[in-house]
């Protein structure tokens, strides 16, 4: 057991499953289902062993695989996992099968699952790569699957929407492959481990350009922005509405459940170990965008009447608080152990939240998309009303989603929101005091949410209303269900981050 | 390594071949194509096998030729001209199975197609300036007859354009190279010695000799502005001869760019640097720009070319082991996907939809009628926007990180010009393939559109050519371990040093 390439059949299994369904046109539609549904499930699978060959209390990379790969460019197959990696992999195990499942009735269903399983392959990698030369081809990658179920599958304005979003992150991208260009002409490896020791004893800086230079500020930026349109960071973030609402709910899904969590990785795993100083320079000004991204978002959200926007812009209202708490604390490294307790709170609270907006975001888009299908594509903020007299148990789960979403005590998405601005309160509070107003209206445009779409009279298009069957509901109820346990008992995932988060902070600049 | 004259030999032999045949039928003229080209590039696998890489060329043949000028006939390699040969054998074979439909004097294309293959092999296995010249000419004149014969839109205008920049280009070289040989004594065109000697030429003379070589080659390569042959040329010409245009003969230019002008004057090329590396990134957004506008999807194509090829000449110009082992891999990678890019507009598509404009393809369903194309030419796309997994990546990752030695802003610069590369291929795919799309789960209207279906040569052909960029997009080193060791020779050091041997 091993002895098993556990990581390496993590990414591989679904792409397995993605040729299997490309080279066999003749299978019946419930083999297909059978199928993808089994090579999506693999990745929850090997994640669940993982997870119990897993050693929380060690913060370095376990299950390495090294193999040299490219010597002319010293490139290493190299995958590894710590805490960070184990969660957004559990994450991606969680929330990509319930997308599949969701996607059962989609017209050439073959094509869909074959395109989002090569899509869930590529996360997967980005998540374990520890080589750039390799990371990059899983971070690309996943673009073009994600294109393709946006563009083939998607609504009315899917053309439009897919090329922004395509082109936007190429944009970034090809700073970010600039960028590490650039470090690899400087220091001869793409290796991120070796880079990020380079970047805390400084000699990075000195040899990309000496004293005084502009260079390492120049590449900071280029990775910087390659991150920040991927996460996106305000006033980045200008893709994301129309492609998550034009995309089928499947692949709203999963690009909100886990590809958003790609860029907030790689501000973790690239951009603060390897350029802290830069960052920590930085930090002000990024705060002020992550504030942008967590207020203006948020109010965005208000002012939206369609439900599938509403959640996409509520998207990027809950990564910018993981973002706002990681600038707080790369604004205070350096200060000593002070401030270690709030980083530590800080970084847990991001980490958290990351898993937490995965599950409930991803939960959101599921419940829109059967809003939409059980009208006949109406997702209007004024098309319904009195679902929940029609549809109690659609009602409840929708319900848990919105309440966790919003930070409801007792809830998941409570824990990490809590631990963020108890972080962000003690390293910079004025960063805290604005970020209240996001928070505020976050209430305003769920509540407004549930109160006109669940409750007055049955009106719009709830005459005819089905409850979900219990088929329907199975990719939502393992979600709901670990929204109430997180929530309750948030030690089952506190416990696997601690040590690694301890870490960092102890170093305020990671290991 | 001895097998490779034989190449050559095939070539030449295969286009007599095919004339005879030809008179017979057209079905035994393409055979005998297929053959040669088959033959030829197993001679180059076979020599690949056996080569071991190093600094200097490796002789292969040597005789003497015309005594009296000191030109002999002098064939030898190292890994930068075997990485370009095995293109050659690559692009030349897939360019005779997308050209299996050809019925019309089969016997007179397929004798001219080899004769062009075998003055490209020429080229890039002569280590005799003279020699090498010669068998650069041999790869001009054919292009004419293809693409004035077997060409489509404006065929006369195309073709006449073509040779006239190509002879512009061979005019400047000639006398580039003829002024290098009497001011060296006028005893020998052997690459070497032309080097020893021009380092005692006087500056002034040295960058003017380089000017005039590096130019001469660089039109050929499509250096901005004499690039504007290249989109009407490519247009205009047959499938096979649109791919070997953009795949193959392009990198003549670059080629003799990077073996002649280079090694003989490093100092002037210290000096022309700026300029070369400026043109190179006009190049590279002017055609992708061009590229992004077009409503013809040949054009876009033609103009894709253009921009790629741009890298290469950045490449060069950034002048150190990483941006020229890179601008190297480059041209092997461009030539595979130029040749697919070609192969699907102009074999699988226009053969079958009689259009080319953009806007009518949007109408038809394409990616539903033609789903063999769709995917070749998405992976195709994916290789062109240069995406990791595909050999566009090291190559232009290798030219980046070299520039980014040489100047941080041309890197800035070529970065966008991947953004912009991007831009237009998601654009083309978008339109041509998915323009209509809204109907994903109706039955396909293939009565509507009776196309034939995709034929085996079709199918092998862009098998072979996925195959090539895929394996080097993962295994790079399989060709950097041959370009770099060739890069440490005393020659190719003095080039990119800078200075003289």
């Amino acid at each position: 057991m091993s002895n098993l390439p556990l990581l390496s059949l993590l990414v591989f299994l679904p792409w397995i499953g993605a040729v299997a369904l490309a080279l066999l046109p003749r299978l019946s539609e419930v083999a297909q289902r059978r199928l993808a549904l089994v090579a999506s499930l693999s990745t929850l699978a090997v994640a669940l062993a993982l997870l119990s060959g897993f050693d929380p209390a060690r913060t370095a990379p376990q299950f390495v695989e090294k193999h040299a790969w490219i010597a002319a460019l010293n490139v290493y197959y190299h995958l590894g996992l710590d805490a960070l990696s184990l969660i957004l992999v559990l994450l991606t195990g969680l929330v990509a099968p319930a997308a599949l499942a969701a996607s059962f009735r989609s017209g050439g269903f073959r094509g869909f699952a074959a395109f989002f399983l090569t899509l869930q392959g590529a996360a997967l990698g980005v998540f374990l790569a520890l080589d750039f030369f390799h990371w990059f081809i899983f971070w690309e990658l996943s673009l073009i699957p994600a294109y393709f179920l946006i563009k083939i599958w998607g609504g009315p304005g899917a053309t439009r929407a897919a090329y922004q979003f395509v082109i936007y992150t190429l944009g970034g991208s090809a700073f970010l492959l600039l960028g590490f260009a650039s470090l690899f002409s400087a220091a001869g490896t793409f290796d991120f481990q070796q880079l990020a020791q380079l970047g805390a004893d400084g000699s990075l800086a000195r040899k990309l350009g000496g004293d005084g230079s502009w260079l390492p500020q120049a590449v900071f930026l280029g990775v910087l922005l390659g991150l920040a349109v991927k996460v996106p960071l305000w006033p980045f973030h200008t893709w994301l509405p129309p492609a998550y609402a034009e995309a089928p709910t499947g692949a709203s899904m999963f690009l909100t459940g886990v590809m958003s969590k790609m860029g907030v990785y790689g501000f973790l795993r690239i951009l603060w170990p390897i350029f802290p100083r830069e960052l920590q320079a930085a930090a002000p000004w990024l705060m002020v965008l992550a504030l942008g991204g967590v207020v203006l978002g948020a109010w965005a959200a208000m002012r939206q009447t369609d439900l599938k926007r509403m959640v996409a812009y509520s998207s990027v209202n809950h990564l910018s608080y993981c973002l706002l708490a990681l600038f707080a604390v790369a604004h205070a490294s350096g200060k000593g152990g002070a401030v270690s307790e709030a980083a530590t709170a800080a970084l847990s609270g991001t980490l958290l939240q990351m898993f937490n907006h995965g599950l409930s975001a991803a939960a959101l888009f599921l419940c829109v998309g059967v809003l939409e299908k059980r009208s006949g594509g109406r997702r209007g903020l004024d098309d319904f009303g009195g679902v929940r007299t029609v549809a109690p148990f659609f009602a409840a789960l929708t319900g848990v989603a919105m309440f966790s979403s919003l930070g409801l005590p007792g809830l998941n998405g409570f824990v990490g929101e809590f631990l963020i601005f108890r972080g962000v309160f003690g390293l910079a509070p004025w960063a805290a005091a604005v970020a209240t107003l996001g928070l505020l209206a976050t209430a305003i445009f769920l509540l407004t949410f549930w109160q006109r779409v669940f409750h007055g009279t049955v009106a719009g298009a709830t005459p005819g209303f089905r409850d979900l069957t219990l088929a329907e509901a199975a990719p939502l109820l393992p979600a709901t269900a670990l929204m109430v346990i997180l929530g309750v008992y948030p030690q089952l995932l506190a416990g696997l981050i601690n040590p690694l988060v301890t870490a960092w902070a102890g170093h305020l600049t990671p290991p | 390594m001895n097998a490779l004259p034989w190449t050559i030999l095939f070539s030449f032999a295969g286009a007599i071949l095919a004339l005879v045949a030809g008179t017979r039928s057209a079905a035994l003229a393409r055979r005998v194509g297929l053959v040669a080209t088959l033959a030829g590039l197993a001679a180059t696998l076979l020599a690949a096998t056996r080569f071991t890489p190093g600094p200097g060329l490796q002789t292969v043949l040597d005789l003497p030729w015309i005594p009296q000028l000191g030109v002999r006939c002098h064939l030898a390699a190292d890994g930068i001209s075997l990485t370009l040969v095995v293109l050659t054998g690559i692009a030349a074979t897939a360019g005779v199975l997308f050209s299996w439909n050809i019925e019309e004097r089969a016997g007179e294309f397929f004798a001219l197609y080899l004769t062009l293959i075998g003055g490209v092999y020429g080229v890039f296995l002569s280590a005799d300036a003279f020699l090498l010249f010669v068998f650069y000419e041999i790869a001009i004149v054919p292009k004419y007859f293809l693409i004035a014969s077997w060409g489509s839109t404006n065929r006369e205008y195309g073709a006449m354009k073509l040779v006239l920049y190509s002879f512009a280009g061979s005019a400047l070289v000639l006398g580039g190279l003829l002024w290098a040989f009497a001011a060296a004594g006028g005893r020998s065109f052997a690459l070497a010695d032309l080097a020893a000697a021009a380092a005692r030429f006087p500056r002034g003379d040295q960058l003017a000799m380089f000017g005039l070589l590096f130019f001469g080659f660089a039109v050929l390569a499509g250096l901005f502005p004499f690039h504007t042959w290249a989109p009407t040329g490519h247009v205009a010409a047959p499938t096979a001869a649109s791919m070997l245009l953009a795949g193959v003969v392009m990198k003549l230019g670059a080629y003799g760019c990077l073996r002649v002008a280079m090694p003989l004057f490093p100092e002037a090329l210290a000096w022309w640097q700026p300029a070369i590396a400026w043109l190179a990134i006009a190049g590279i957004l002017y055609a992708g720009l061009v590229a992004l506008v077009q409503d013809d999807f040949k054009f876009v194509i033609g103009y894709s070319s253009v921009s790629h090829m741009g890298f290469v000449l950045l490449g060069l110009a950034a002048a150190n082991p990483q941006a020229v082992g890179g601008a190297v891999l480059q041209m092997f990678s461009h030539g595979m996907i130029a040749g697919l890019l070609f192969a699907v507009v102009g074999r699988i598509v226009y053969e079958r939809t009689h259009t080319r404009r953009l806007d009518a393809l949007q109408g038809m369903p394409l990616h539903r009628l033609l789903p063999f194309g769709a995917v070749v030419f998405v992976l195709a796309g994916m290789a062109s926007m240069g995406m990791p997994g595909f050999s566009g990546f090291p190559a232009e990752l290798a030219i980046l990180i070299g520039t980014w030695k040489a100047s941080p802003i041309w890197a800035l610069f070529a970065a966008a010009g991947i953004l912009v590369a991007a831009a237009f291929t998601l654009r083309v795919v978008q339109v041509s393939f998915f323009g209509r799309t809204a109907s994903a789960s109706d039955p396909a209207p293939a009565n509507e559109y009776p196309f034939a279906p995709v034929t085996w040569p079709e199918k092998a052909g862009a098998a072979l050519l996925l195959a090539s960029t895929v394996l080097i997009g993962l295994r790079p080193d399989l060709l950097l371990d041959w370009i770099n060791p060739a890069l440490q020779s005393p020659l190719m050091q003095a080039a990119l040093r800078g200075g003289p041997p």
